[in-house]
């Protein structure tokens, strides 16, 4: 156990943090807007000798991105950082870190997507960023940044991995509050962290062409053999998270459960809004309501086993999503969980809420408006979109 | 004033001002009690000279809510002005607070601008020029808070303000000393 004392600490710095404690090789990131203190805390510190590592700036997001390719390639522990309309530039290039099977780590402030233009929190970007084949992380508040982040590392670069992995806290709910929070000494971190060993690293020596085009005869086995590996890091991801309780005392799941014992409605979320959610959940006991709260912490790969017990039991679930799918489903999160128990026998009926766009704040009645809505919608069926605490 | 629960804090000031240091100060020393506390901004693209908010909240508990502070224990205006353009007293709880830099006095502030919310002012500006050169009154009004509300004791300010101010710590501490003697309560 982690037995030295809280430190006052910015979600942004608490993850520049954990990478200098990673001993990263390579930053490389676009330091202006819609950029976070992260990276400029990263520059502070290489420039200072803090962290020896190569610092690049670059033009673009699309850049920067693709700065993050060569030197993973490369065999170096490569970090960057964006968020928002950053990711959005980045888009085609992450394809091609997970194609390449490149272990890249890359925090990810989330925020809302122009237009209008908003800098403030939500998942537009994420969600948008769904089938690139990055292994997707959500961390709840700077505790969980600068842990997930070092299993980002520990995760992504294990041979039996090889993906580049997005570790996501909210934009600003997390990424410029400051909070307490337990750090790690060095030596417990590599402990925790080998060093990055890539098992085919670029060698001018030894020159190879990588992501090559694949003709039609090779395009879907290509993709089919990307998509068995996703999927089969699952093991190692819990394996991480155990290990890394170990050393720190705090366990990591890939789906979250909190007061979901004998539970007839669970409310679900992902990102920092669950903390809030916890908060209805326990005034609403106090009243005497069987409601619970389940967090998706690991977005992909999906966690489909996890998610279709946690809820199995239950008859109402509510799910919050923070983006909207326009036209479409009600909600990414959401659509996506109905997907997942849809062959269930034994399944909730589904309520979907999308609410907190653009750094709307949601608090404590709008959860528990959410459990007595979501409970008349699902019954109902739950087809029709909610959205929560907008006027109009 | 004594809160037994969690308190919480809204700081008004101008971009540039510090209102967010002020905040993260608060923040960093009462973590350093063994407190749970947070420090945030009004998110948003930072503006010199407008008006912005910082939060703070304090507790002996784990801090779960993140939305910005509607209904604060105490509210801080760092620029006189503000009190022409903003209510700041908007939301504020009853039992509550509301400290002010300014030359005028408690009671005229409190008559002329705080619909009879308790009020503390101290000159901060006058403070913060003769004691560090320069009118910033962030470091100076955490004096003035803790006259009003003893969130973090005084002490506990020192090693926030070395480790954010360096070689200027000691003249920051000195007048957030000074405002805490000077500071008037109506």
């Amino acid at each position: 156990m982690n037995k030295t004392a809280m430190t006052g600490m910015e979600g942004s710095l608490a993850m520049a943090e954990a990478v200098r404690l990673a001993n990263v090789d390579v930053v490389a990131a676009y330091p202006i807007t819609p950029q976070t203190h992260i990276v400029e805390r990263l520059a502070e510190m290489v420039a200072n000798g803090e962290l020896n590592a190569a610092y690049i700036p670059v033009e673009s997001e699309h850049s920067a991105m693709s700065a993050c390719l060569g030197s993973s390639a490369a065999g170096a522990r490569t970090f960057t950082a964006t968020a928002g309309q950053g990711l959005e530039l980045m888009h085609e290039v992450l394809y091609v870190a997970s194609g390449l099977r490149l272990p890249i780590v890359m925090g990810v402030a989330n925020r809302a997507l122009s237009c209008p233009l908003s800098v403030w929190g939500d998942h537009s970007d994420v969600m948008s960023v769904r089938d690139t084949g990055w292994i997707q992380i959500f961390a709840e508040n700077g505790q969980q940044a600068f842990d997930l982040t070092l299993c980002g590392f520990r995760i992504g670069e294990n041979e039996k991995v090889l993906f580049p992995v997005m570790v996501h806290i909210d934009g600003f709910h997390v990424s410029h509050v400051v909070e307490p929070l337990y750090l790690l000494e060095q030596k417990q971190v590599d402990s925790f962290l080998p060093p990055f060993k890539h098992p085919f690293p670029l060698d001018p020596d030894n020159p190879v062409t990588v992501g090559a085009f694949a003709v039609p005869i090779l395009y879907t086995e290509a993709r089919k053999s990307m998509e068995n590996a996703l999927r089969s890091t699952r093991p190692f991801i819990s394996y991480v998270f155990d290990e890394f309780a170990k050393l720190s005392g705090r366990q990591y799941k890939p789906v979250e459960h909190y007061r979901t014992e004998d539970a007839d409605t669970l409310l679900l979320t992902m990102g920092s809004y669950s903390e809030i959610a916890m908060e209805a959940v326990d005034q609403l006991r106090d009243c005497g309501e069987k409601v619970g709260l389940i967090r998706i912490r690991l977005w992909r790969p999906f966690p489909f086993g996890e998610l279709r017990q946690a809820v199995e039991n239950c008859q109402t679930l509510v799910v919050l999503d923070r983006c909207i799918s326009p036209a479409g489903p009600p909600g990414p999160v959401c659509s996506e969980v109905k997907a997942a128990l849809y062959s269930q026998k034994k399944r909730p009926n589904v309520a979907g809420f999308i609410g907190g766009l653009g750094g709307r704040d949601l608090y404590v009645p709008e959860f528990i408006q959410m459990v007595e809505r979501g409970r008349v919608i699902a019954a109902q069926g739950g087809e029709e979109i909610e959205m929560i605490g907008v006027r109009g | 004033m004594k809160f037994t629960t969690m308190i919480e804090i809204r700081i008004h000031g101008r971009g540039g001002q510090g209102a967010v240091t002020s905040a993260e100060m608060l923040a960093l020393a009462a973590i350093g009690t063994g407190k749970y506390a947070q420090a945030f901004p009004s998110f948003g693209p930072e503006r010199r000279g407008a008006p912005v908010q910082a939060f703070v909240r304090v507790s002996d508990k784990p801090i779960r809510v993140r939305g910005e502070i509607k209904e604060p224990d105490v509210v801080v205006v760092l620029d006189p002005g503000l009190l022409n353009i903003l209510d700041v007293t908007s939301g504020l709880r009853e039992k509550g607070i509301v400290v002010v830099n300014t030359k005028a006095s408690a009671e005229e502030t409190k008559k002329r601008f705080m619909d009879n919310w308790p009020t503390a002012v101290v000159d901060a500006s006058a403070i913060a020029i003769e004691t560090i050169r320069v009118n910033i009154v962030n470091t100076t009004m955490l004096g003035a808070i803790l006259k009003a509300c003893d969130v973090v004791p005084m002490e506990s300010l020192e090693e926030p303000l070395k480790h954010r101010f360096g070689g200027r710590a000691d003249s920051n501490f000195e007048a957030c000393k000074k405002a805490y003697e000077t500071t008037v309560i109506a």
